[in-house]
């Protein structure tokens, strides 16, 4: 066992990083919530995305053509959902699991020819004169794009919900629908729009994991990180900052945990593999064992099906 | 304008056409699929569906009908039961794992002692235990805690996962197995050993323990309190709680029968078919399960019924893989579709569609 080989700069540059497929998805379904819909389908739209974002690379041998592949073909998957629970009125839990199950069936399908290529580099963005600054150069400079993307993403949501009329109609949308749908707003128009905004978003996430973290295809590569960004939101209680600090968490156990089976301690590989999702579990429970502060700001409408009648 | 009417009451025939014609809407869906990747579609379609029951080869087939419908079947039911609660244990494949590592556990710790009634009885015990531990975690966390059971079973999925790899290079590896992965093969150790009961027919204990569910579940559904109880709490949660139902009672019933049943069709599944555990022992009975719970309209006979199918479409997916070259995958993409179709003309049992000439305007 040696502690001495983690190198602490590169442990928190790799966080960063580590985190951005996580914190992208839970962007996305913190806006798809804040609408009032409740969206389980993160995972299947994630490995969607990284799927296609990985073919669109390897075939175009553009990175950024395969990110804008991804969000797309994750946002029509969403829009599939969002369908089918909106227009339908499927029931949201359901038809969120079916996304899933569907997704990493079709995901496998579409990636058949490309297990074990490697996709195009996608290189960091090293700032000028900042990235040489000691310690915070490599932490916060010199990362990649999407590293960046996430981060304005977030300042973007927050602005966006906060500060915006439609921002404002979204939320009054999440919280009740029917005065929505009486004050004549579109209840149908602006779901739709969020559902396929979080799919979008998913994709991404998962276009992250296949071309810059992994970089490769494999069959579940996503490996739960849509669960787990689903359980962000809870933990961030529908607001955006505390959903950053939530996934950065997360990324952080996960490096973490990679850098301690490298260096070779003497806990189980497989505990640690694990430490992810169970301390996932123990933050959701501390986060939700008070009820009032955990449902505070979670959005009234969620998971309830609209049928304007009449 | 099309305009959707909601129902006063869901449709009964639509209840029970819904799926049917969801079945038929995948094998066009599906077979445009096929097509797209260059097979022929009718041969496909013939080949999942049709062969395996009435073609050529049916006899080898027919066997696999039953080993992969049992477990589909027995873990449905109560996933059904759940799901008619709103309550959602979407972790059946980590429950499935633990019972199964529990059960096979008993099993290897008796190793060589031939004593058939002892070991096996108490296996299976060990195995419905250990599936409804597992199912108490959530379970607990959301009576407790009021934790989303939705998020803690999956979760717990991925952790039951490794705990099988753990096992399957470590305390359960075989001694003799040159240092190959995975435990003592169950089926070369008759004390321990879930064998065919009638040679060639795929019937073993784990067929049996389905069926006796799913009559189990229909008289439990059908004409005791607690079936009134689990229909009552997921038609109108208030109305049960001024009935006198104990809500998180209800939810740790659930959850805990939905977990038993999950962990026998591990066990069951470990001593036989599978036979050790190893890290590719689960391969997504868990998650299917939820497909024919819900493809059976969470009716004891109808998720028999779904849990044939499904396993006709893993086994005919199997032979469209060997004779014609379709992906494995294409078959869960195909299973994915089912559940949309079901979901999507669902709309029909709850909802009428009017056609309106703009009269009213």
């Amino acid at each position: 066992m040696d502690l001495g080989s983690i190198n602490p700069v590169l442990l928190v540059a790799a966080l960063l990083l580590a985190s951005t497929p996580i914190l992208l998805a839970a962007m996305g379904e913190l806006v798809v919530e804040k609408s009032g819909v409740l969206n389980l389908g993160v995972e299947g739209m994630m490995i969607v995305g990284a799927v296609a974002g990985f073919i669109a690379a390897v075939e175009s041998g553009s990175p950024a053509l395969g990110f804008l592949a991804a969000a797309a073909a994750a946002a029509v998957l969403a829009l599939l959902f969002g369908v089918l629970t909106q227009v339908l009125l499927s029931n949201q839990v359901a038809t969120g699991l079916g996304l899933t199950l569907f997704g990493l069936g079709i995901s496998s399908l579409m990636g058949q020819g490309y297990v074990g290529i490697r996709p195009p580099a996608s290189p960091r963005l090293e700032l000028p004169v900042l990235s040489e600054l000691p310690f915070l150069g490599p932490v916060l400079f010199s990362q990649h794009a999407m590293v960046y993307l996430s981060l304005a993403i977030v300042v973007g949501v927050w602005w966006y919900l906060r500060s915006t009329r439609s921002g404002l109609i979204l939320r009054a949308v999440g919280e009740s629908h029917e005065a929505a749908h009486a004050l004549g707003y579109s209840v149908l128009g602006t779901r739709l729009a969020a559902i396929a905004f979080g799919g979008a978003l998913a994709g991404l996430g998962g276009a992250c994991l296949s071309l810059v973290i992994v970089p490769q295809w494999t069959e579940g590569m996503t490996a739960g990180r849509g669960w787990i960004a689903l359980a962000i939101v809870v933990f961030g209680s529908w607001r955006a900052w505390r959903v950053l600090l939530g996934a950065y968490l997360f990324g952080g156990v996960s490096v973490l945990q990679l850098n301690l089976q490298a260096a070779g301690i003497a806990i189980p590989v497989e505990l640690l593999s694990m430490s992810p999702y169970l301390i996932t579990i123990l933050v959701l429970v501390i986060i939700s064992s008070d009820k009032r502060r955990a449902q505070a700001n979670a959005p009234n409408s969620l998971g309830r099906t609209f049928h304007a009648s009449g | 304008m099309i305009r959707l009417e909601r129902r006063p009451a869901p449709s009964r025939a639509w209840a029970w056409a819904t799926p049917l014609l969801a079945v038929l809407a995948t094998m066009v869906a599906g077979g445009l699929l096929f097509a797209f990747l260059g097979k022929d579609p009718l041969l496909v379609i013939r080949t999942i569906f049709w062969d395996p029951i009435l073609g050529e080869f049916a006899f080898y087939y027919r066997g696999q009908l039953l080993v992969k419908a049992g477990p589909l079947v027995l873990i449905a039911i109560g996933l059904s039961l759940g799901f008619r609660a709103g309550v959602w244990n979407i972790g059946a494949e980590g429950q499935y794992i633990m019972g199964a590592i529990c059960g096979a556990a008993v099993g290897l710790a008796f190793y060589p002692l031939e004593a058939r009634w002892l070991i096996f009885p108490m296996m299976v015990l060990a195995g419905g235990l250990g599936g409804f531990l597992w199912a108490m975690i959530p379970g607990i966390l959301r009576t407790r805690f009021n934790t989303n059971e939705i998020l803690v079973s999956l979760l717990l999925v991925y952790v039951a996962e490794q705990i099988l790899a753990w096992m399957a290079l470590g305390p359960l590896r075989s001694p003799d197995g040159a240092g190959f992965p995975g435990s003592r093969n169950l089926r070369h150790y008759d004390a321990a050993a879930n064998h065919e009961l009638i040679a060639g027919s795929g019937m073993h204990w784990g067929v049996v323990a389905a069926f006796i569910a799913v009559i189990l579940g229909h008289v439990l559904l059908s004409r005791h309190i607690l079936g009134f109880n689990i229909r009552l709490a997921g038609a109108s949660p208030r109305a049960a709680r001024f009935a006198g139902v104990n809500p998180g009672l209800l939810v740790l019933t659930c959850l805990g029968m939905s977990g038993a049943l999950a962990g026998f069709a591990g066990l069951f599944e470990v001593a036989g078919p599978a036979g050790q555990i190893n890290i590719d022992f689960n391969v997504g009975y868990g998650f299917t399960a939820i497909i024919v719970a819900f493809l059976g309209r969470l009716h004891p006979v109808g998720i028999l019924l779904a849990g044939f199918l499904m396993a006709l479409t893993y086994i005919g997916g199997e032979a469209a893989q060997a004779t014609l070259g379709v992906p494995a995958a294409a078959i869960q993409a195909f299973q994915g579709m089912l559940l949309f179709f079901l979901l999507a003309l669902d709309v029909m049992t709850n909802y009428r569609v009017r056609f309106d000439v703009r009269a009213r305007a």
